[in-house]
Formats: C-alpha cells, sequence, structure tokens
C-alpha cells in the first residue's frame, strides 16, 4: 500500500481537530477535537511502524507501543480534561471557552496610567484578601 | 632605636590613638582622655630626641618603596633636616598643650572621644607633612590636615555660623588645593621624582623646564593653606570652631603647613624670580589688609585670626627675601605665643560669657577673675608686639634684618624690589600690630562698668597649659637666636641694631597711640550699654564659647564687628573702619565673582534638566506608550485567539524551513 | 499486491526500482478499501467540528474513530484496532457524553457551537493541511508499505514487543493513570466537599469565618 494514502489521511484528520481546537466554543468539543489530533498522530505511528517493521526490518515496535500508549494518556486526558470543564462549568456557569478572559486586559482605549492605576490597588486588595 | 625609627613612630603613634579613639570612643568613653594625651605626648617625647640626635647636622635621609606606582615613584621617605626636627617639636609641644587643655575644655562635651580623635589624627597628618621626604606622601598628610579642619571647624555644627563657617575652610583650601596638587605633579615630571632630595638635585642642576609656572601653581596651595591673601577669608570664619582646635590648627601648625612647604622647596622657589616676587607682593598685601582688619574686629578670636595671617605674612616675607631661616625661626615663636593667645582667649571667653570685646570693655574686673589668663596673655601679646626681650621681637627682627639686606643688596637670594616690599610692609605692620595687640588688651582687661560675672575657678589644667606656654612665648627667642643658625642654612639671626630701633620704635608708636585714642574713647563707653553673654554661664567652656558665637550675629548684626563707638580701633581707622571690619569686601567680591555665577548656573542646568533634557525623555517614552497600547489591544483573553496565531506562526516557520531545506 | 523481490528492493535501496513495478494510479484493493473508508473517516470528523448540535458531534466522533479502527485493521493492526475501539468508542466517548450531559449542554441545534475565531481558524488549518500534505506527499511518492507475510500488528508480536521491549514504560504508564485517577477525583470530589459543607452549615456563628479562612 503507499504509504501516502496513511499520511495523507493522517494529515487531514489532525487539520480538522486543529479547526475543531481553534473553531468550537464548547469546551468539551475542543476536548473532542483534541481526540481527533491525537488519533491522527496514531494513525501515522501505526502506519510508520508497519512500513519500518517490513522495510527495515524493525523488530521493537515502537509505532505500536507509542500508540497504546498514546491512547492510555489520552484516556487519561479526557478523564482530566473532563473534571476540569465539569469544575469550571460548576463554578462559572459556562463551559464556553470564549467567555473565561480572566487573563484579558482592561476594557479598550482607557488611559494606561489610569488603568494600571485602577488595577494596581484591585490586585493588591485580591492579594491580601487570598 | 635608630633615629629613623624614632622618626617614624612619632606620625605612627598620633594615628593609631586616633584610630583608637575613633573605636572605642562610644564604647569606652573612659578611655577618650587618655588615649587623646598620651600617643601625642609619646610623639613629642619621641621627637625630641630625633631632634636632639639630628642636631643641626647633615638631613636623615630614609626611603623605603612600597610598591612600583608608575612612572614617577610614590616612596615613604623621610628627610629630617634642622627645620623638619624643630618644627616637629613644636607640633608635638602645641598639640599636647592642646590636648591636655581639652580635657579641660571640652569636659561635658558628649562629642569629646571623635573631637579628641580627630585632633589626635591631624596630627598625626602634621607630622607626616614635616618629616616626609616624599611630595605625594606630604600631599597625603596635607588632605588629611584640611579634612580635619573641616570636621573640626564644624564641631559646633548646630549653629550656622559653625556649619557654613567648615565649608567655607573646606572649599577655599580645595581651591588652592587643585593648582597645587597640578604643580607637584608638573615638578615631579620634570625632576623625575617626588622626592625632596632629587627635586633640589634637579633645581641646583638646573634642569627644570618651567620654574614659574609651577611655583606659581604651587603658591595657591600654599595661599589656601596658610591663609594668604586672596585665599585668606576662611580663615577668620573658621574661628566658630571650638578654641583649642584654632589655637592647634588654625595658627600654630596646619596654617604653617604652607609655610614649611616653601621652606623646605626654597631652593626651587628661588629658581624663579618672579615667584619670589608674587610671593614678596602677596606677604605684603596679607601683612597690611590683615592688620588693618584685625584692628576693627569686634570678636576676640577673629582679632587672633587676622593677626594669625598678618604673622603667616611676615613668614611668607623672609621667604620671598630668600631666608628661610627666619621664615621658620617666626614659625617657632609664633606658634607658641599664638597657641597661648588662643588658649587664653578661651579662658577668657569662659569667664566673661561673651566673645565680644564691646562687651568684655564693659565688664570691671575681669583680669582678677582670670588672673593667669591675664598674665599669660600679657606675655603672650608683647612677644606678638615684638616688644624686647619676648620670643616675638627677635624672631621679627630676624625677618626685618633679612629684608632689609636684601632691600639693601647685601645679599643676592632675592629681587631688592622683594626685600623693600618686605620691608616697608613689615615696618608698617609691626605698628599696626602694636596697635591691635594693645587694644586687645585694653579693651579686654581694662573695661569699666558692672562687675564681671563670677563663673568660678578655671579648671587647673587649662592654666597650667598656659604657663607652660607661656615659657617659649617669654624667653624662646632670646634663648634660642643664637643656637638656632647651627640648625638652620646658618644665616644670622641676631638683631641689628638699626632693624631694632625701627621696628620696635613703631611697635611703641603704635601701642601709645592706641592707648592715647583708648583714654579719649573710654569715656563714652558707660553712656552706652552694650553687649550679650551666653545663656548658659554655668556650663562648660565649650558650651558657652558656642553660644557666644552663635548670638554675636543676633545681638550686634553681624559676626565680625560691633557698632560701639568707645572702639579705639575706631577713632584710629576713621572712615577705614568700615570696610577693614568686613575684611575689605572681599567676601562680597568672592559673592558676586564666584557664588553668584555658580548659582545662576545651578539654576540654568536645572532649567535645562527640566525642561529641555526631561522633554526629551518624556518624548521617547511616547513611542513606547502608543505601541504598548496596540500590543494591550492583543491581550483579549481569549485562548484560541492565542493558539490561532501560535499556530499561524509555526505554520509559517515550518514552510520557511522546509523551503530552506529544500534550496526552493 | 507486493513480490518478494520488491521487498528485497526495498530493504535493499533507495525505493525508486520499486516505483516501477508499483503503478502510481493502479490502487490495489486494500488501497481502494482504505481510501473509501478513509474517505468516510475524513467526512466524519469533518461533520463533528462543524455540526450545530453538540451530541451529534459526539456520535460522528464514534463513526469517524470507528473508520480509523478500520484503518487500523487495514494496516494488519489488529490489536490496536480492538483496543481503539474497546477505549476509544467505548469509554472516551461514553465519558464526552457524560460531560455534555452534566454540563447541561442543549439539546438540538445551538446556533453559537462555533466561536468568531473560525475563520481564523479555518485559515491556520487549511493552510497547515497544504503545508503537510504537500510536504508529506512530496517525501513518501515512491515509498510502499509492504501487508504481506505475517502480520505486524497481531496480538503475539505487539505483547511479545510491549513486555519484552517496553515494560519499564508500561509500568510507568500505569502510575500516570493512577495518578490521573487520583487527580479527577479530587478535582471532582473538592468542589462537592464544599458544597457540602456549605448545605450543612448555611448558618453559624464561625460559619464565615471558616469559609474565609479555607
Amino acid at each position: 500500500m503507499h504509504l501516502a494514502y496513511p499520511a495523507v489521511l493522517s494529515v487531514l484528520l489532525f487539520c480538522t481537530g486543529l479547526y475543531g481546537v481553534l473553531a468550537r466554543r464548547n469546551a468539551i468539543l475542543v476536548l473532542m477535537s483534541v481526540e481527533l489530533m491525537l488519533n491522527a498522530v496514531n494513525l501515522n505511528l501505526v502506519a510508520f511502524d508497519v512500513w519500518l517493521s517490513k522495510a527495515a526490518e524493525e523488530t521493537l515496535h515502537s509505532g505500536q507501543a507509542l500508540t497504546l500508549f498514546t491512547i492510555a494518556i489520552a484516556a487519561a486526558e479526557i478523564g482530566i480534561g473532563l473534571a476540569i470543564v465539569l469544575a469550571v462549568h460548576r463554578n462559572r456557569g459556562t463551559s464556553d471557552i470564549d467567555k473565561l478572559r480572566d487573563t484579558a486586559e482592561g476594557p479598550d482605549g482607557e488611559d494606561p496610567g489610569t488603568g494600571a492605576s485602577a488595577t494596581g490597588p484591585a490586585a493588591e486588595k485580591a492579594e491580601a484578601t487570598a | 632605636m635608630t633615629t629613623t625609627t624614632l622618626a617614624v613612630l612619632v606620625p605612627v603613634l598620633p594615628f593609631l590613638g586616633a584610630a583608637a579613639g575613633l573605636l572605642l570612643g562610644r564604647s569606652a568613653p573612659g578611655f577618650a582622655r587618655p588615649l587623646a594625651v598620651l600617643p601625642t605626648l609619646a610623639a613629642l617625647v619621641l621627637a625630641v630626641p630625633v631632634a636632639a640626635r639630628q642636631g643641626g647636622g647633615r638631613a636623615v635621609d630614609a626611603v623605603t618603596e612600597l610598591t612600583p606606582t608608575g612612572s614617577v615613584p610614590v616612596e615613604l621617605a623621610l628627610h629630617i633636616d634642622g627645620f623638619a626636627a624643630l618644627v616637629a617639636v613644636l607640633v608635638g609641644c602645641v598639640a599636647t598643650c592642646v590636648q591636655i587643655y581639652s580635657t579641660g575644655y571640652l569636659r561635658d562635651d558628649p562629642r569629646y572621644p571623635s573631637y579628641a580623635a580627630l585632633v589626635s589624627l591631624f596630627t598625626s597628618a602634621m607630622f607626616l607633612v614635616v618629616y616626609s621626604g616624599d611630595l605625594m606622601v606630604l600631599l597625603v598628610g596635607w588632605e588629611i590636615m584640611g579634612i580635619c579642619s573641616y570636621f573640626l571647624v564644624g564641631h559646633y555644627w548646630e549653629t550656622s555660623e559653625a556649619r557654613a563657617a567648615s565649608l567655607k575652610a573646606f572649599l577655599v583650601t580645595k581651591l588652592g588645593d587643585v593648582p597645587f596638587l597640578i604643580g607637584l605633579l608638573a615638578l615631579a615630571t620634570e625632576a623625575g621624582s617626588f622626592r625632596i632630595t632629587k627635586i633640589l638635585g634637579a633645581v641646583a642642576s638646573g634642569s627644570l623646564e618651567h620654574p614659574t609656572l609651577i611655583a606659581l601653581l604651587l603658591l595657591a596651595g600654599v595661599a589656601g593653606k596658610s591663609a594668604q591673601f586672596p585665599l585668606h577669608t576662611w580663615l577668620p570664619d573658621a574661628m566658630a570652631g571650638p578654641t583649642p582646635v584654632s589655637a592647634l590648627i588654625h595658627a600654630a601648625t596646619m596654617v604653617a603647613a604652607g609655610v614649611y612647604f616653601i621652606a623646605r622647596l626654597l631652593p626651587f622657589f628661588q629658581a624663579s624670580r618672579a615667584a619670589m616676587v608674587v610671593l614678596a607682593v602677596m606677604a605684603a598685601v596679607t601683612m597690611l589688609g590683615s592688620a588693618l582688619a584685625a584692628l576693627a574686629q569686634d570678636d576676640i578670636k577673629r582679632v587672633l585670626a587676622y593677626s594669625t595671617i598678618g604673622q603667616l605674612g611676615y613668614m611668607t616675607g623672609a621667604l620671598a627675601t630668600g631666608d628661610r631661616g627666619a621664615a621658620v625661626f617666626h614659625l617657632l615663636t609664633h606658634g607658641a605665643f599664638k597657641a597661648l593667645l588662643f588658649l587664653a582667649a578661651g579662658v577668657i571667653i569662659h569667664a566673661a560669657g561673651t566673645n565680644s570685646l564691646a562687651a568684655m570693655s564693659r565688664m570691671r574686673g575681669l583680669r582678677d577673675r582670670v588672673p593667669d589668663a591675664y598674665w599669660t596673655m600679657t606675655v603672650a601679646l608683647l612677644a606678638l608686639a615684638a616688644i624686647p626681650p619676648f620670643s616675638g621681637f627677635f624672631s621679627k627682627e630676624s625677618v626685618l634684618v633679612v629684608a632689609e639686606h636684601v632691600a639693601t643688596g647685601h645679599t643676592g637670594n632675592a629681587p631688592g624690589a622683594a626685600g623693600w616690599t618686605v620691608l616697608l610692609a613689615g615696618l608698617v605692620t609691626a605698628l599696626l600690630t602694636a596697635a591691635y595687640a594693645t587694644r586687645l588688651w585694653l579693651l579686654a582687661f581694662r573695661g569699666r562698668g558692672a562687675e564681671a560675672p563670677d563663673h568660678g575657678r578655671q579648671p587647673v589644667v587649662m592654666n597650667a597649659v598656659l604657663w607652660l606656654l607661656a615659657v617659649p612665648s617669654l624667653a624662646l627667642g632670646g634663648l634660642a637666636f643664637r643656637l638656632l643658625p647651627d640648625w638652620f642654612d646658618g644665616h644670622d639671626l641676631t638683631p641689628t641694631l638699626t632693624t631694632s630701633v625701627l621696628g620696635t620704635g613703631v611697635a611703641l608708636v603704635g601701642g601709645i597711640v592706641t592707648y592715647g585714642a583708648w583714654r579719649h574713647t573710654t569715656a563714652r563707653a558707660a553712656r552706652l550699654p552694650l553687649g550679650a553673654v551666653a545663656a548658659h554661664p554655668e556650663g562648660d567652656a565649650a558650651l558657652v564659647e558656642a553660644e557666644a558665637i552663635a548670638s554675636h550675629t543676633p545681638a550686634y548684626g553681624d559676626i565680625a564687628h560691633a557698632p560701639d563707638p568707645s572702639d579705639p580701633g575706631r577713632l584710629l581707622l576713621g572712615p577705614l573702619h568700615r570696610h577693614a571690619a568686613v575684611g575689605f569686601h572681599l567676601d562680597a567680591v568672592y559673592t558676586t565673582l564666584f557664588v553668584r555665577p555658580v548659582r545662576a548656573g545651578a539654576s540654568l542646568v536645572r532649567f535645562l534638566d527640566r525642561e529641555v533634557v526631561d522633554t526629551y525623555v518624556r518624548g521617547a517614552g511616547t513611542l513606547p506608550r502608543v505601541l504598548g497600547t496596540a500590543v494591550r489591544r492583543a491581550q483579549t483573553g481569549n485562548v484560541q485567539t492565542y493558539v490561532s496565531a501560535l499556530l499561524a506562526g509555526t505554520v509559517v516557520l515550518a514552510v520557511a524551513a522546509v523551503l530552506v531545506a529544500t534550496g526552493a | 499486491m507486493t513480490s518478494a523481490a520488491t521487498l528485497g528492493h526495498l530493504a535493499a535501496d533507495s525505493t525508486t526500482a520499486a516505483a516501477e513495478s508499483q503503478g502510481f494510479l493502479s490502487p490495489t484493493g486494500v488501497e481502494v478499501a482504505f481510501l473509501l473508508v478513509g474517505l468516510v473517516t475524513f467526512g466524519a470528523a469533518v461533520v463533528t467540528v462543524t455540526t450545530r448540535q453538540l451530541v451529534h458531534a459526539a456520535l460522528w466522533l464514534v463513526v469517524a474513530l470507528g473508520g480509523l479502527a478500520v484503518e487500523y485493521l487495514l494496516l494488519t493492526a489488529e490489536f490496536i484496532a480492538w483496543v481503539q475501539v474497546l477505549i476509544y468508542v467505548g469509554a472516551v466517548v461514553v465519558l464526552i457524553l457524560f460531560g455534555l450531559m452534566l454540563t447541561r449542554a442543549p439539546i438540538g441545534r445551538s446556533p453559537d457551537a462555533d466561536s468568531g475565531n473560525r475563520w481564523a481558524a479555518l485559515t491556520v488549518a487549511v493552510a497547515a493541511a497544504a503545508a503537510l500534505v504537500w510536504v508529506v506527499v512530496d517525501a513518501f511518492r515512491t515509498t510502499w508499505i509492504d501487508l504481506d507475510g505475517p502480520a505486524a500488528g497481531s496480538t503475539a508480536v505487539t505483547g511479545a514487543s510491549l513486555f519484552q521491549n517496553w515494560v519499564l514504560p508500561f509500568e510507568a504508564l500505569s502510575v500516570l493513570l493512577l495518578a490521573a485517577l487520583v487527580g479527577a477525583i479530587v478535582l471532582s470530589r473538592r468542589a462537592k466537599a464544599n458544597h457540602v459543607t456549605e448545605a450543612g452549615r448555611p448558618t453559624g456563628p464561625n460559619g464565615s469565618g471558616k469559609d474565609g479562612v479555607r
């Protein structure tokens, strides 16, 4: 079988997952897109492992072993990720990624000087209460 | 011990005393007095055998080089000739007296330990200057003396007078020290060494190229340190320091260092006739101006300060006529009697509770309160006025004799013009000196009016020191003028008939005229009450003095003189009194010439800094601020935007890498 | 589809000689099957990331992952294929569905499933795909996989490799899974404990103080 077929399929799946990660609003959909990307990588690993095991008589089967590891890690990742999303959803009432903007700068068009002076004491107060 | 070892110990002992005093002063105040007196006394005890062993014979030279220091080597060198040996004895003697006196004078002063340590450090530096055979090492001692003088003048730093005076003393002497340093470096470069012996050897072989320029540069430093015109203005103001400091630093030793320096290098200065003439003119102007100013001062210590300037003028005058023997002879006797005058003045200020002669002239019986100070001060004033047989007579005569010799062409040491200048100025100054000495004595001890306040007996140590110093003031000149030529260059120091008669005659005229004027004016004194005394007469002498200095300006409107119509000096000087009282407006001239331009320059710099430089700084900040605002807008907090940008960049980089790798 | 001679060529030298015996546009049966399943998989993936119905997205993900399992089978990696089915389709997707329900994802079409970033995302994704496809095709234009002979990914082969060469990473992975398990429990439990404490002691003299301390 031509090696380009699984490789190109893998690329397309990866970029589809990429699009999902960048474009989806719901955090769980983002996680699903991440799964797609991981699977694309898995396909690559398997394809190249099969190729090398015959072409270079490689008996270590590192590609398949890594695939199994990736699957296990993906399972762990989805578990942790979902736990985080649930915690965020419980605390914030939403799991939309573009609404979680705590790291944003202040409102646009504000004067830098007053912005700094306004955020400075607020940050200090937050530290003090924490 | 060898003479060299003894001589090395002389500066080292007071230095160790100063270090120990500074270290232990706060933790163990009980040691402060022994640590102040004993090292200085030990240095004196060691300086005497050094002088005895040197004995006026060959100069003791010892040298060691610690480390190579570039092209012209700096060496730790001793060069002890007769001058150095005797001046060191004088320094040790006065310093010991002052340290003993200070234990009584600053009895209750909380800053006594640091004061005594600084005096010890000063003494050590002066010994270094006296003994050093290397000009760079001499400069070290020279500058340490300057900084000690700064600290000690500002001892009463709570008063604004003392702060201003210490700053002025420091700045004015530094103004002279800068050309002095340049001159030293130029001299060493031309002579190839900082060693005095080598420099004098180079002078003898005539290998110096610019003797006049270097001599004038060095004269600037000497004028600053020895308070010669035009850099003398710091010395009267320096009287804001404690009296013992005035006695040691600003009368007997430090101000004599400039004279001593010229004396050491006199053959070099003689190589330039222009420098000798400048020196003579400087001496003459200094003598006359300071004597006139002294006649108009009200503060007893300022009278003595101007007197010091004038006597230093005699010494530089003697140097200008090419005879260092006479100059150092006068240095020695002057050191003794001027230290005595200051220390006695300290006692009088304590007893009277004021430093104002106008106030003292309205006190009856002050001499009965301080009999020791009265008698010793009389001796010292007679010495100052050069009345035979007191010591000042012989030394001043020796100066006049050499001036007369030069003027009449008996010796070719110096230009004849210099001789005439010094001789005439010296005679006129002798008249004025006798006048202000008489005025001081009459106003202080022959006052009429209310009974002088009784502040109890003066401390014994203070009175004992006065009698100790009275002995050389009385007898040093008469005993020594036959012996000293062995130690010095060998010139005869014996008075001649002509100058003796002339000098003593003008002195007597000055004294008698002043007495007449005083008799004429003193009747008015009772009619015009005047004077202010210290608020804490029971305090120690230093406290009384500090208060007296601080209250002079509020009481009389000026720190230097008082509007006292009964002052004989006012009658004698006539219209000149007004100008003499303020030192002939030299301070005002300096204010116009230097202080105001500097202040204007400072405000200009301030304006340029605030308005011009800062504008550029602010302008430079604007662009980053605008850019920062633009970048801030990118910080939306949306993680997906960030990741999009990150991945887009990654793609671009990857494509670029592939293109580069494939060579496309 | 390949002969023993081709294998020798492949192993010995570069693939230029093999390219002559393999027609580029003469696909074999396995290739055709791979292509078709791949199309289905890709389509399902595209629908997964574009559909507006969240639950449908999860279900389309099942299709995509299942398609991938078939691809693994076609590549003779049978053990991986079954693991894929078991873990992804069986466990992960179920977990995702639970997550969707617990976060009260709307059933039916939600108009705001895509964020405003979608055009930038599309640009980046297409550019990345173009670059990667170009590079991959350019690199592996003349490379063939030899699928004849014993299967490269049979359970026996995979197991032997895993427990001979990969034992230590395998055990380390078990620790990672344990840590993930504990982490997930802690993340969930802490919020719940908070909730319980606040519910159990709604009012108290020092309740607010303890909350403040905590």
